[in-house]
């Protein structure tokens, strides 16, 4: 397939899951700051620290408060990874690439797109985002469930999964980063440790706590980490993301699994191997943000080598004007 | 064995219902309905409804006001959520819009249209000879039947393209007819688009959605069916491959997303299961052209362009542009990529050239035009220029190079001073300009608020030319001039559309053959 329709398909995914991952940190965010009564430190600050955009927020907003962050998170098109701006740009890739996906998922997205549209319109949106919130996670679940069942799974489709993938595994590290680091924020007399609600309100903001009971049943910080880090099968953990991302770079390149050959295939099954083989108990030791921080790195080392090798040699994006003088006729 | 017994019965209550409707149901009313001076597209001079819209008509006045209007807004929500949108500059992002779709469909009975089918297929093959004949011998030329210096000062004609063989002797692949009715009802030819003419997408779409409006009515007016369109075009694609060529690449160029009718180049992409590409995804290696894929590049074989002439090729044309392919102009003279259509088609649809398209029917086929042409005044003619002149008030004026509507002035609806500024352009250019007679187009009712109202209409038929065969899709784009009193259809001023129902003949069956075949 043409390599500029493989990074659109790949970033459409990116930006779809974005967006559904950012509704889901700001629901955490939110359900958790109810039960912080009183606080040292501003802990909306901890929020936007673990969406790495603290420059650009404080840029355009200065201290952290609940309203400036939630505007930040959901409607804000100057926030390069607000919900409504993913949805722009997975709506604007989705479109340069409409012959190549099928018209039902353009159509999702398109609708998608439109009711953020109409709630960033809405004054009361901010007083209360959690309408949105859920109606942007049932849209991402429709977009991926259209987008599996509406799309031949080839090449094309694996370059999304790819996509959506990686960006989960990055995401699902940043709510479990920003969960630890609301509890770290929290006054020594009440507790710093994660307790029972603490941990089932991280495991429903990735909709894991039913999943989570079936395998593990009691809360335990350990074992929470475990399966949303390490578990094999599900959908949210990392590792699971991880092979996921695997077995569409194989499917892409159509290397078996003896002889990986390009170097995303190298680093990401490196990565992949380590998740397979790693143990709670040293990701705990050796402290968990250092350990989510690293990974977030090399997820983008891997991203940065998916670009050298299958979408490279592009020439500077054409300017408008010239695209819109072809005369009407 | 199980049996499974039913439920206990219980009583019949009738369930609550919420009241369906708050609105009072005032059945649409045709009596306020205007037709006016002008030839009406739904009811002839007796207010009747014209053949074919008997039934459109009925079901109209059956219907509650508020319903109509109801019907249309999911229309447009519809075509919204399908995302077929064009882009509106100037404005922040997002700010696309639908274009605007008028939900009360336009009739063609089947004996008109097998008039209208003739008379494009003869125009088809007859601006086809024409322009090959422009690029090779010109023996039009040499026989004065068409001024050479005409042709030649013509600013879409493209010396680069002399000699150039296409495929099938080919060279209008895709066109588009701009028909319109006057006050007699009669259709003439208004302008033919030889180069890139759009629209045809919004013909699929208003159709798609004009079947959920109106599925009744749809069904029992027996409309011939315009899917076809796609796979028509695929077809013609693959016909016109270079030689030697036995399954042949196909693609559609696109200036790319900021173009306005980028959501048409997409969607034909995806309809004939073809790569949308665009110049940066194209280049020019060992005579050949390739795309760079995944897996790195592969040849191009057959290129629907979106792009005009003067972009197409920097190192051949315009060398500023940044939406062409370097190079490729050699390869398409040297055969070994064909372009649908090939460069150069535009000499033929320069407005002056179209006062001559009834004599170069003539020329080549020796036959009388079956679809008239508007009377046109050249102004590069000392006697028709001064006619032209000392009528300007009564004059159409069109710039021979313009389209979408622009440069153009409606004497009887101009101010003097835009007159006077038109005379002096004439005068310092009078080979850039044509006058024709305001024609009283015709008006088809149109949903503008609450209520049904004369709107001037045209009608867009699309033709595809593949070689042998030339098929004119059944249907078109109406396009209508949404402001009160306006003449402008274009999009680009205020122009909305409306589906076209071409009714199949009676005793044919509705999903007939696909096209004439001549």
């Amino acid at each position: 397939m043409l390599s500029r329709a493989a990074e659109s398909v790949y970033w459409m995914s990116r930006y779809a899951e974005r967006a559904e991952n950012v509704a889901r940190f700001l629901d955490v965010s939110l359900e958790v700051m109810l039960d912080l009564p009183d606080t040292r430190g501003n802990p909306w600050g901890a929020v936007v620290a673990a969406t790495g955009d603290e420059a650009g927020f404080a840029e355009r907003y200065g201290a952290a408060t609940r309203d400036s962050v939630v505007r930040f998170l959901t409607v804000d098109l100057g926030s390069p990874n607000s919900i409504f701006s993913c949805l722009q740009l997975a709506r604007e890739n989705a479109r340069s690439i409409r012959e190549a996906i099928s018209s039902e998922m353009w159509e999702q997205i398109n609708k998608w797109y439109l009711l953020v549209r109409d709630f960033a319109a809405s004054p009361a949106m901010v007083d209360d985002p959690h309408e949105l919130l859920a109606v942007v996670k049932e849209a991402s679940h429709l977009f991926v469930g259209v987008t599996y069942l509406t799309m031949t799974h080839g090449e094309a489709w694996h370059f999304g999964r790819l996509g959506r993938v990686l960006e989960r595994a990055d995401q699902t590290s940043r709510i479990v980063d920003a969960k630890e680091a609301l509890i770290d924020a929290r006054p020594a007399d009440v507790g710093g440790s994660l307790d029972g609600i603490d941990l089932s309100a991280l495991l429903r903001s990735v909709s894991a706590l039913e999943m989570y009971r079936k395998r593990h049943g009691p809360l335990d910080h350990s074992q929470v980490i475990a399966f949303l880090v390490l578990d094999k099968w599900f959908p949210r953990s990392i590792r699971h993301c991880l092979e996921k991302g695997q077995e569409s770079l194989r499917a892409i390149t159509g290397a078996s699994s003896e002889a990986p050959c390009t170097r995303p295939e190298r680093l990401l099954g490196r990565l992949a191997a380590e998740y397979e083989y790693a143990v709670t108990e040293e990701i705990l030791d050796a402290g968990l943000h250092e350990h989510l921080d690293l990974l977030q790195s090399k997820l983008n080392d891997v991203g940065a080598a998916i670009f050298d090798t299958f979408f490279t040699s592009r020439p500077e994006p054409i300017i408008a004007e010239e695209q819109e003088a072809q005369a009407a006729q | 064995m199980v049996t499974v017994t039913s439920r206990p019965g219980r009583p019949a209550k009738k369930r609550a219902r919420n009241v369906e409707h708050a609105t009072p149901e005032i059945p649409l009313d045709f009596s306020s309905y205007e037709p006016g001076l002008f030839y009406d597209e739904m009811f002839d001079a007796g207010r009747r409804p014209r053949g074919g819209y008997d039934l459109l008509a009925k079901t109209l006045s059956a219907l509650p006001e508020a319903d109509l209007v109801r019907r249309q807004r999911a229309a447009e929500r519809a075509l919204l959520h399908m995302g077929i949108t064009f882009n509106v500059y100037g404005h922040e992002h997002g700010a696309e819009k639908i274009l605007p779709f008028d939900l009360v469909p336009r009739v063609v009975q089947a004996h008109e249209w097998a008039v209208i089918e003739r008379g494009l297929v003869q125009r088809a093959r007859a601006l086809n000879l024409f322009i090959d004949d422009v690029y090779h011998r010109a023996r039009i030329l040499a026989d004065g039947a068409v001024p050479r210096e005409i042709v030649e000062s013509a600013t879409s004609f493209l010396p680069g393209a002399r000699g150039l063989d296409p495929p099938g002797g080919v060279w209008v692949h895709v066109s588009g007819t701009d028909l319109v009715r006057d006050g007699d009802g009669r259709y003439y030819v208004l302008e033919d688009n030889l180069r890139c003419p759009s629209g045809v997408s919004y013909v699929l779409h208003n159709r798609q959605v004009m079947k959920r409006t109106f599925p009744k009515v749809f069904e029992a007016s027996r409309v011939r069916p315009v899917d076809a369109y796609p796979s028509e075009l695929l077809r013609v694609l693959q016909h016109v491959r270079p030689r030697g060529v036995a399954s042949p690449n196909v693609v559609v160029l696109t200036p790319g997303p900021y173009n306005s009718a980028y959501s048409e180049h997409s969607f034909l992409a995806q309809q004939m299961g073809v790569e949308l590409v665009e110049a940066r995804d194209l280049s020019v290696r060992d005579g050949f052209v390739w795309m760079r894929t995944t897996r790195g590049l592969a040849r191009v074989d057959v290129i629907y362009r979106r792009i005009d002439d003067a972009y197409l090729d920097p190192k051949a044309f315009r060398p500023d542009s940044m939406v062409g392919v370097p190079g490729i102009m050699d390869v398409v003279l040297a055969g070994r990529v064909a372009l649908a259509n090939a460069p150069g088609t535009g000499v033929a649809d320069d407005k002056v050239i179209y006062a001559y398209v009834p004599a170069i029917i003539r020329y080549y086929l020796g036959e009388d035009p079956i679809l008239p042409n508007v009377p046109t005044f050249v102004c590069s003619d000392e006697k028709q220029r001064s006619h032209v002149l000392s009528n300007l008030d009564k004059l159409v004026v069109k710039a021979a190079n313009e389209s979408g509507g622009y440069g153009m002035l409606i004497g009887p609806q101009a101010s003097a001073a835009d007159c006077a500024i038109f005379a002096n352009r004439i005068r310092a250019n009078p080979r850039d300009y044509i006058a024709q007679p305001l024609l009283a187009l015709s008006r088809a009712p149109t949903l503008i608020g609450e209520s049904l109202e004369g709107r001037h209409v045209d009608l867009r038929p699309y033709v595809l030319h593949g070689g042998d065969e030339v098929f004119v899709l059944p249907g078109g784009l109406t396009r209508v001039a949404l402001k009160k009193g306006s003449y402008v259809v274009n999009s680009s001023q205020g122009g909305g559309t409306k589906d076209t129902w071409v009714l199949a003949a009676l005793g044919a069956d509705a999903a007939d053959r696909p096209g004439a075949s001549c």
